[in-house]
């Protein structure tokens, strides 16, 4: 059994409005050095699948048709093998 | 004209739809639920109307483009069917991938729900043909994810083409790419705005005209 991990941002040339308020609000916290802040989904999946090669051609796949809108977002994943 | 407004759960501007285009404009229209597989015979127009089709999640229209009655739109638009999508609606369109773009997060990060004056940009399709090109028109919008997104690339190209159906005028709301509130597919017989002309039933009927289209 494998666990993954996927990650979502997005891309880097779009404004991420949610990012820059979190910014301003470290700031105003005191924490100077924050630099840019991007915020982004994290998804978990859990997969029966035994061919870890098959996964990853699948989840790459979920990615591109429906986790993620490969018009504004970026993606990365890992893949964790787990007991069952 | 014969029209259908699909229903997807969520969708909370159907019923305004149906109201716009049957008591208003005195065509016939029918709601088509999302699980259907195709749609109802001699349809001339489909509307994906407005409101949070699957909750929004994931993203805004994400889950709602494997509905099971969206590849019987796909291939009515593809065959030149006129279909538009408002709102929630134009969402569905972009992530199909009917229509170019994206819409994203308000710059503002606020709901916005006000009137706002929209300038028509090509008056020369079925939905614009009663405008003249430039004219103000006023349509409320009500949205959090509206701001429209695309690259430099597909920007050209929407210009190239005639794309763009409507702009802010003035004030932009949202924080959308050269303040574009509405735009076409290549042979503009698919129209995604943000702004609500369904809702224009009893004052500022201007953009009721955009839904009268044959």
């Amino acid at each position: 059994m494998y666990k993954v991990n996927i990650h979502v941002l997005l891309k880097d040339d779009v404004l991420d409005p949610q990012g820059k308020t979190v910014n301003n609000a470290l700031h105003h916290m005191g924490y100077s050095t924050v630099g840019d802040v991007r915020i982004g989904k994290f998804i978990q999946i859990a997969s029966n699948e035994t061919d870890e090669a098959k996964l990853n051609e699948d989840i790459k796949e979920m990615c591109q048709k429906m986790l993620t809108n490969p018009v504004i977002e970026k993606f990365d994943f890992s893949i964790e093998k787990v007991a069952s | 004209m014969k029209v259908g407004v699909v229903v997807f759960p969520g969708s909370n501007c159907d019923m305004d739809c149906v109201h716009a285009v049957r008591d208003e404009l005195g065509h016939e229209a029918q709601t088509i639920w999302h699980d259907e597989t195709s749609l109802p015979a001699g349809l001339d127009f489909v509307i994906l109307p407005g409101g949070f089709s699957y909750g929004d999640y994931l993203r805004c229209g994400a889950i709602a483009k494997f509905a099971r009655l969206m590849p019987a739109i796909v291939d009515f638009a593809n065959a030149g069917g006129y279909v538009i999508g408002i709102c929630n609606g134009f969402q569905i369109l972009t992530e199909s991938g009917l229509l170019p773009g994206a819409l994203l997060r308000n710059k503002d990060q606020k709901f916005i729900c006000k009137d706002i004056d929209l300038k028509v940009i090509n008056s020369s399709t079925a939905f614009t043909r009663s405008y003249k090109k430039g004219q103000i028109i006023t349509v409320p919008i009500a949205h959090g994810e509206g701001r429209y997104h695309i690259d430099q690339i597909g920007l050209k190209k929407l210009e190239d083409n005639d794309q763009i159906a409507f702009t802010y005028s003035g004030n932009n709301p949202n924080g959308s790419l050269h303040s574009i509130a509405g735009v076409f597919n290549e042979k503009k017989n698919v129209l995604g705005l943000m702004p609500h002309p369904e809702r224009c039933n009893f004052r500022s009927r201007d953009s009721l005209r955009i839904l009268d289209i044959i």
